[in-house]
C-alpha cells in the first residue's frame, strides 16, 4: 500500500552528494520550516487538494446538513412515501416515508465518525505493536509475528460479520470489532520499516545513553515513522468506509433505526430501477468520500517523501 | 616560480595533442524548494589522452554534478548549459539513446560505490561481456574471453574462474577493480572516477589507485578523478582544478599547486589536512563558517565572507579565472600578490587553532582497563533451521588501557575488530571472554541496574555520522535533554546544562531550537559530542568522529576535541581509518588486524619507528597531499584483503600477506605458520609492544 514511502533523510554515508539531496528547507541560512514546507508540496498537487475540499465538504453536510431540513432520519412521513426528490423532501423519501436527505446526513455522520475512530486507533495500535516488535526483536518478535500472520489468514471478514451481529449492532461496538480485526497488516508494514530504523544510529545512541525502551519506541521510532502513520491514516479512513458499509449493507454493522450509509445502500439496491434515488444518494456520497480521501492520501504521500518528482519538480509530471 | 613547467611521470606527446574531452561553461542546476540549486556555474576545461585531471572539492562543490553532467546521468528534473565536447561531438544536446552510445564506448566511469555499481544478479564475466557486446561485434564466446583477459589485466587473481563469480562474492577491492574492468572494457577515450577509493580501506585504496593508473596506460585514455582526499590527487594527478560552489577556483598543474597553493580557498584548505609524515605537529587551521548555499548566490565571490584576506571588491563582483603567470588559472582578485609571495593567504587569523598534541602527559587514573576481550559471532546457514557452520572471531583477546586525559587511536581496516571492541565496551554487560573495567569497576560484577546506570554516565559515544545519530524529527534542545532525562535531571537543572553544554562545544544558544537537518556538518558533530559530554563522562568512546566531515570543518572539530580533553580531563578511545587524524589526536596507538593487536606504542614512536610489517605497510599506504614526496617515498603495497575473521589462521595473524614472512628463514616461517607470537616489548621505547616472530 504506502511502503514504497521513503522514512526520514537519505543516510549520509556518502562522502559527497549531489546537492539536491541536501536538506530542501535551507535558504540563506533561514530554516524554511518542516511544516510548511510540506504544506507548500502539498498544495502544488491539484487532485489532493480537490480532495481536501470535498472532504471539508462533506464534513460540514455531516454535521450542518440537518439545519437545512426539519426532518430528522427517525421521523416517518406518512404522506409520502416512496417519492422521487422533491421541494418538501430533497432527496425523496424510502418505503418507509423517511427523508433521505436527513438519512444521508445522518448516515454520513455515523459513517465518518465510525472510519475516522477506526483508523486512528487502528494506527495507534498497530505503531506501538509494530515497532514494539521491531525494537525488542528475539522472542518478542516472533511472537508478535506469529499473531499477524495467523490473524492475517484468519477470514477476518466473517469473523466480524458474525461478532457484530451478535453485539446487536451498536455503532461503538462496531468501532472496537473493526480495530480488534483491521490492526495486522498495518503493524506488519510499520514492523518492517520499523526494523530499518531500529538499526539506526539515533536509536542505539539513546540505547547507550539509558534511555528506557518504552521511550525509545515513543520518541525514536514512531515519529520518525510519521509520514507513514499519516498515509496510512488517509488510506485507513477509506478501507473503514468501505467495510463498514459492506457490513451494513450485508446486515451486520449498524442496525435500524440507527442509519448509515451502508445500510441505506442495502435498502436502496433492490429498488435501484424503480426508486434511483434510494441507492444513488448515498452511493454517491461514498464515492465522493472515498475518493477525496484517497486522493489526500496520494498527496500526503508526495509531499512527505523526499524522493518524490511530483513534489521536487515543481509539479512538472 | 618561474622554473619552466616539469611533467615529472607523464611525458607530453611531441606537437600538441587534441583534447579529447572539452567541457565549455557547463552549467547545472537543480529544482529546490527554495529556487533552483545552482549546483555547477561555468566549469570548462580541456582533458588531453592519457593526462589527469584531479577535480577536488567539499560535499556540495558541484564535482560530482559536474561528473554526471558529463556522463549526461543527471535527473530528469536537472538544467544543464553549456557544452560537453567529445571528439567533436557536443553530448549535452543528446537524448539518453544517442547518449547510451557514447557511455561505455567513448566514456568509462568508476562509480563510488562498487556494491551498488555491479548488478548483483549477473555474474561480473557475464556483467563485462554484456558491456562489450553492447558496443562492438563479437561473438559471445569471444565476448567472454576478452572479459577473462580485462579481469586479469585489473589484477583479479585465476580470472578463467573467477569470471563466473557473482558480485557478493568479491571483496570490496576486488569488486572496484570490477568496476574499473567494466570501465575500460571498450578502450574510452575518457574516464571519469568519482570518489573511486573513498569506500575501500586505504591499503586498497594504494592497490585501486594502481589499477586505475595502470587502466589508464593501457588505454590511453584522459582520466578525470573526483576526489575529496588532497593526498589522492597528489599522487595520481597531472593537473588539479579546486572547486568551490559550483566553480573551479584554482587549476594548476600538480606541482605548483602543491607548492604554491594561491587561490585562498585552496591554502586554506591544505593546512587544514593533517598530514601523516609531518614529524613536527603544526596547529590545524579550520576554515571558518561555511560554504554557501548555492540558492541566489550574493554577488561577489562565494568564498569572500570566510577569507581572511579578502577586499571590498571581493564582495563586489565575482572573480574570473585568469592565468597567473606560471601557476595555472586562479580565480581571485589578489592572486598575483599570493604568488609572488607578499601576501600570506591565510591572513593573521588564528581561530582557535591551538596545540591540539600534549604528548604523553597523561598520567591521571586509570579510566578503562580491558583485559583479554573476546567476541565471537556465530556463522548461521539456511533459513528456516538455521545451523551454525562456523565462528567468526571479531575480536580475539585484547586487552588495552587508557588514563584519564588519554587517547588511544584504534586503527586497523575494516573487519579488524575494532568498532566491535568498542561495542562491547559501551554494553556494559560481562564480555563473553575476559574482564572490562570502567572507572575500577568490573562490569561483568555489576549486578544491580542502578549501579549499571552510574556507569553509563561514565561512557559515553559520539558516533560517525551526525546525521544518522542524530534523531532528525527532535530539535537541538530535546536531542541534548535526552541524556540528562535518562538520568533523572529535573527540568530547570537540564535548562541550564543545555546552555553549559552548548557554550562548551562553541555553538549558538540560538541553535537549541533547530532540527539536526537545519544544522552544517560541524554543528551537527559539535551537538552529538555535546550530548556525549552531557553526563560529564570520564570516558568519550568516538567512532570514527571525523569522516563524516569536510576537510575545513574537521579541523575545527579536531581542535575542539583536543580542548574538551585538556579542560575536562577526558579519556577518548577513538577508532578511525584515518590515520592522519588519528596521529593528529592519539597519545597511544593500538593496531589491529583480524581482532588482535599486532602492535602498540605512543603515536610518535609508532609513526617513526613502526615495527611490525602490518603497521609499516598501513602507514606506508596513506597518500601524502605533496605531489614530490609522495612520488619519492618508498612504500610497501600490501598484497590481496584482510581475510575472513571465520577461518583465523593458526599462527600469526597476518602470515598470508605478510611481506617479512615470504622472505624470510625457514625456522622464523614454521614459527609463523604455527605459533602465535605474543606481544615483545621494544628496548629503549616504553609501551611500545608489537608482534611478529620474523622482525
Amino acid at each position: 500500500m504506502a511502503t514504497d514511502v521513503t522514512y526520514g533523510a537519505p543516510s549520509g554515508a556518502a562522502a559527497d552528494r549531489p546537492p539536491e539531496a541536501a536538506p530542501p528547507a535551507w535558504k540563506n541560512g533561514r530554516n524554511l520550516g518542516l511544516g510548511r514546507l510540506y504544506l507548500r508540496r502539498f498544495l502544488r498537487n491539484r487532485l489532493a487538494v480537490a480532495g481536501v475540499v470535498i472532504f471539508v465538504l462533506l464534513v460540514l453536510f455531516s454535521a450542518f446538513g440537518g439545519l437545512f431540513t426539519p426532518y430528522t432520519h427517525s421521523d416517518a412521513d406518512f404522506a409520502a412515501l416512496t417519492q422521487p426528490p422533491s421541494a418538501a423532501h430533497w432527496f425523496g423519501t424510502n418505503q418507509g416515508g423517511n427523508d433521505v436527505y436527513a438519512s444521508a446526513v445522518h448516515g454520513l455522520q455515523r459513517s465518518l465518525v465510525i472510519a475516522v475512530s477506526v483508523s486512528v486507533l487502528t494506527i495507534v495500535v498497530a505503531a506501538v505493536i509494530g515497532s514494539g516488535a521491531a525494537y525488542f526483536g528475539g522472542r518478542v518478535e516472533r511472537a508478535t509475528l506469529a499473531v499477524i500472520h495467523f490473524l492475517l489468514v484468519v477470514p477476518s471478514f466473517l469473523i466480524l460479520a458474525l461478532v457484530s451481529h451478535r453485539l446487536a449492532g451498536d455503532w461503538r461496538v462496531l468501532i472496537v470489532v473493526l480495530t480488534v480485526f483491521g490492526w495486522m497488516s498495518t503493524a506488519r508494514v510499520i514492523w518492517s520499516v520499523s526494523t530499518s530504523l531500529r538499526e539506526r544510529d539515533y536509536v542505539t545512541a539513546a540505547e547507550f545513553m539509558g534511555v528506557g525502551a518504552l521511550r525509545i519506541i515513543l520518541r525514536h521510532l514512531i515519529p520518525n515513522l510519521g509520514s507513514l502513520l499519516i498515509v496510512n491514516l488517509t488510506l485507513g479512513v477509506v478501507a473503514t468506509v468501505l467495510s463498514e458499509t459492506a457490513l451494513s449493507f450485508l446486515g451486520f454493522g449498524v442496525q435500524t433505526p440507527d442509519v448509515s450509509l451502508g445500510t441505506m445502500l442495502a435498502d436502496g439496491a433492490s429498488t435501484v430501477t424503480s426508486a434511483p434515488w434510494l441507492f444513488a444518494f448515498p452511493a454517491g456520497l461514498v464515492v465522493l468520500l472515498t475518493v477525496s480521501m484517497t486522493f489526500i492520501g496520494d498527496g500526503l504521500r508526495d509531499a512527505l517523501d523526499p524522493t518524490s518528482v511530483t513534489g521536487a519538480a515543481g509539479g512538472r509530471r | 616560480m618561474t622554473r619552466a613547467t616539469t611533467r615529472p611521470r607523464t611525458s607530453l606527446p611531441t606537437g600538441t595533442p587534441a583534447p579529447v574531452l572539452s567541457v565549455r561553461d557547463l552549467r547545472i542546476s537543480f529544482p529546490s524548494e527554495s529556487g533552483p540549486v545552482e549546483a555547477v556555474r561555468g566549469v570548462s576545461f580541456d582533458l588531453l589522452p592519457g593526462r589527469t585531471l584531479g577535480v577536488v572539492g567539499e560535499s556540495g562543490s558541484g564535482k560530482s554534478a559536474t561528473a554526471m553532467g558529463i556522463m549526461g546521468l543527471l535527473p530528469p528534473s536537472a538544467g544543464l548549459r553549456g557544452q560537453v565536447l567529445l571528439g567533436g561531438r557536443d553530448l549535452a544536446g543528446l537524448g539518453d539513446k544517442a547518449l547510451s552510445d557514447v557511455r561505455g564506448k567513448s566514456i568509462g566511469m568508476v562509480f563510488q560505490d562498487p556494491l551498488s555499481a555491479l548488478t548483483p544478479i549477473f555474474s561480473v564475466g557475464r556483467l563485462l561481456a554484456d558491456t562489450l557486446r553492447i558496443h562492438q561485434d563479437l561473438t559471445k564466446r569471444a565476448a567472454w574471453e576478452q572479459a577473462v583477459e580485462l579481469l586479469d589485466l585489473v589484477g583479479i587473481p585465476d580470472p578463467r574462474n573467477r569470471a563466473g563469480s557473482f558480485p557478493h562474492e568479491f571483496s570490496g577491492g576486488m569488486r572496484q577493480r570490477v568496476v574499473i574492468a567494466l570501465a575500460i572494457a571498450n578502450k574510452p577515450s575518457v574516464l571519469v572516477a568519482d570518489e573511486p577509493t573513498t569506500a575501500l580501506d586505504v591499503t586498497v585504496q594504494a592497490q585501486i589507485l594502481d589499477v586505475l593508473r595502470l587502466a589508464q596506460k593501457e588505454t590511453g585514455a584522459g582520466l578525470v578523478l573526483i576526489t575529496h582526499d588532497l593526498g589522492v590527487v597528489a599522487g595520481h594527478a597531472d593537473d588539479i582544478a579546486v572547486m568551490y560552489a559550483g566553480r573551479f577556483v584554482e587549476r594548476a598543474g600538480v606541482d605548483e599547486l602543491f607548492r604554491r597553493p594561491v587561490m585562498p580557498y585552496t591554502a586554506r584548505l591544505l593546512a587544514a589536512v593533517p598530514t601523516v609524515d609531518s614529524g613536527v605537529h603544526r596547529p590545524l587551521a579550520p576554515i571558518g563558517g561555511e560554504p554557501p548555499a548555492l540558492v541566489d548566490l550574493p554577488a561577489g565571490c562565494p568564498f569572500a565572507s570566510r577569507c581572511a584576506v579578502a577586499l571590498d571588491a571581493c564582495r563586489a563582483a565575482e572573480p574570473e579565472l585568469r592565468g597567473i603567470t606560471g601557476h595555472g588559472d586562479v580565480a581571485c582578485l589578489r592572486a598575483d600578490e599570493i604568488a609572488d609571495g607578499s601576501l600570506d593567504p591565510a591572513g593573521t587569523v588564528t581561530g582557535d587553532a591551538q596545540e591540539p598534541h600534549s604528548g604523553r602527559a597523561a598520567t591521571g587514573d586509570v579510566v578503562l582497563r580491558v583485559e583479554d576481550l573476546v567476541k565471537t559471532f556465530p556463522v548461521t546457514k539456511g533459513a528456516v533451521l538455521k545451523r551454525r557452520v562456523g565462528t567468526l572471531h571479531a575480536v580475539n583477546r585484547v586487552s588495552f588501557e587508557l588514563r584519564a586525559g588519554e587517547t588511544l587511536g584504534l586503527v586497523g581496516e575494516s573487519g579488524s575488530g575494532k568498532t566491535t571492541t568498542l561495542l562491547e565496551i559501551l554494553r556494559l554487560k560481562q564480555p563473553e571472554g575476559g574482564r572490562i573495567e570502567i572507572a575500577g569497576t568490573d562490569v561483568g560484577a555489576v549486578g544491580s541496574a542502578a549501579r549499571i546506570r552510574e556507569l553509563r554516565r561514565d561512557v559515553q559515544i559520539v558516533m560517525q555520522d551526525p546525521l544518522d545519530a542524530l534523531d532528525p524529527r527532535l530539535p537541538v534542545f530535546q536531542l541534548l535533554a535526552e541524556p540528562l532525562q535518562a538520568i533523572g535531571r529535573d527540568r530547570e537543572s537540564i535548562r541550564s546544562r543545555i546552555r553549559e553544554l552548548l557554550a562548551l562545544v562553541g555553538l549558538d544558544e540560538a541553535v537549541s531550537d533547530r532540527f539536526p537537518a537545519a544544522l552544517s556538518g560541524g554543528q551537527r558533530q559539535r551537538v552529538g559530542i555535546a550530548r556525549a559530554l552531557a553526563t560529564e563522562p570520564r570516558l568519550l568512546v568516538l567512532d570514527e568522529p571525523l569522516s563524516a566531515l569536510d576537510v575545513s570543518v574537521q579541523a575545527g572539530v579536531i581542535n575542539l576535541l583536543a580542548r574538551l580533553k585538556r579542560e575536562l580531563a577526558l579519556a577518548y578511545l577513538v577508532v578511525a581509518h584515518d590515520l592522519a587524524v588519528v596521529r593528529y589526536i592519539s597519545d597511544r596507538i593500538a593496531v589491529m588486524y583480524l581482532g588482535h593487536i599486532v602492535e602498540t606504542g605512543d603515536t610518535e614512536t609508532l609513526f617513526s619507528d613502526p615495527k611490525h610489517p602490518y603497521t609499516r605497510a598501513l602507514l606506508s599506504a596513506i597518500p601524502v597531499p605533496d605531489p614530490q614526496r609522495e612520488r619519492a617515498r618508498e612504500r610497501v603495497v600490501l598484497e590481496g584483503e584482510q581475510p575472513s575473521a571465520t577461518r583465523v589462521p593458526a599462527g600469526c595473524v597476518f602470515v598470508d600477506r605478510c611481506p617479512l614472512h615470504r622472505l624470510a628463514d625457514e625456522e622464523v616461517r614454521r614459527r609463523c605458520r604455527t605459533e602465535r607470537p605474543a606481544p615483545v616489548d621494544v628496548a629503549g621505547q616504553p609501551g611500545h609492544q608489537y608482534a611478529c616472530h620474523a622482525v
